[in-house]
């Protein structure tokens, strides 16, 4: 049986870079929790846990983007529009935290890295993006669907480019044949198929939500903006 | 019961179905990051770096690779499709006790008037 690696490995990243890392995630996961928790009440602690699961689940389900290269869904566009970037950014660190104690995936001393790449810059530009394509969009289902869609191709666009950082910062091998440019175009292209690939399981399931329950959904209330009398479908 | 609750539900029920079912039609291909890992170096059969200069090069096996439950599988079960199913469906309950616990226990606690 092939050996399941879809995080950064131990060892991948050097001491002083995993540790600052690890660092900085603790502090913005603190952060996030503080923020988080004037958004978590009855309704959205449950749902949170929902779609930190759901994370779990999609990112098993790799499917292929180019011949011998797949990818799968990080989530923190999902999380973001559905429980709000704070609790969304931990929702998405509670899933990496599972797989790298639990399932193996992704070093213990990589948490920190993998933590800050998909839970906090994934999720943040994705959350910025949101913010500003909702301001623009029409808060119906498809406005958020296409919201789901872009900000989930920059999201993990920004996410691979977030690792060639670290690794800039603190690799561990001198490489001979690529040089950190042409390792950053390769990820940027891998992860713009990616990104497409989770866009649309975003939308999706983003559409879906809000169809089946549009109170549910974060986005959908986070925007303090007058609900016009015409939001049609969000409001059915 | 509340509509809360079986909208939530009713996602579980989504969440492990793809975790515990449709994970085994999941590429087995390696992805971005790790295909990006080795690029540079030799490998053999079993995906094990032999030679070349790549970033995954010194990567070292995660601390918890002898967990039971290593690698998406349940070590001891020798069907692939039960133990990849098996495994998701863990993980899934995993995940949402976990995170939803702690959700719980950081909540804001609502006055009174809460809509039970």
């Amino acid at each position: 049986m092939e050996a399941v690696a879809l995080h950064i490995s131990n060892g991948v990243l050097n001491g002083p870079v995993s540790a600052i890392y690890g660092v900085i995630a603790l502090v913005a996961l603190a952060y996030c929790v503080s923020r988080g928790r004037r958004d978590l009440d009855d309704r959205l602690a449950p749902m949170a846990g929902l779609v930190a699961a759901f994370i779990f689940a999609v990112q098993m389900l790799n499917f292929p983007v180019l011949p011998g290269v797949s990818g799968h869904l990080l989530g923190g566009a999902m999380a973001a529009l559905l429980v709000g970037p704070w609790v969304g950014a931990l929702c998405v660190s509670v899933v990496l935290i599972v797989q790298a104690l639990v399932f193996a995936d992704g070093g213990v001393t990589a948490l920190g890295a993998n933590v800050a790449n998909m839970a906090l810059l994934g999720t943040a530009v994705a959350y910025l993006l949101i913010a500003l394509l909702l301001r623009v969009l029409p808060r119906t289902p498809t406005g958020l669907g296409i919201t789901a869609f872009v900000s989930s191709v920059f999201a993990v666009l920004a996410a691979s480019q977030g690792f060639v950082l670290q690794y800039a910062l603190g690799g561990t091998t001198d490489l001979e044949h690529y040089s950190l440019g042409a390792i950053a175009g390769l990820m940027a292209g891998t992860h713009l198929l990616i990104g497409i690939g989770e866009g649309l399981i975003a939308a999706v399931t983003v559409v879906t939500v809000a169809r089946t329950r549009p109170d549910l959904v974060y986005a959908l209330r986070g925007l303090k903006r007058p609900q016009p009398a015409t939001a049609q479908g969000v409001a059915a | 019961m509340k509509k809360t609750t079986w909208f939530i539900l009713g996602g579980l029920l989504v969440a492990l179905l793809l975790a515990g079912v449709v994970s085994n039609f999941a590429s087995g291909s390696p992805d971005g990051l790790d295909s990006a890992s080795t690029k540079g170096c030799t490998l053999d059969e079993n995906d094990e770096i032999t030679g070349g200069s790549c970033m995954a090069q010194n990567a070292k096996d995660a601390e918890t690779a002898d967990s039971p439950f290593a690698d998406y599988g349940i070590s001891g079960i020798g069907n692939s499709y039960v133990s990849t199913g098996l495994a998701g469906v863990a993980g899934v309950l995993l995940t949402f006790a976990v995170g939803g616990g702690l959700f719980w226990l950081a909540r804001r606690r609502q006055p009174a008037e809460s809509r039970e």
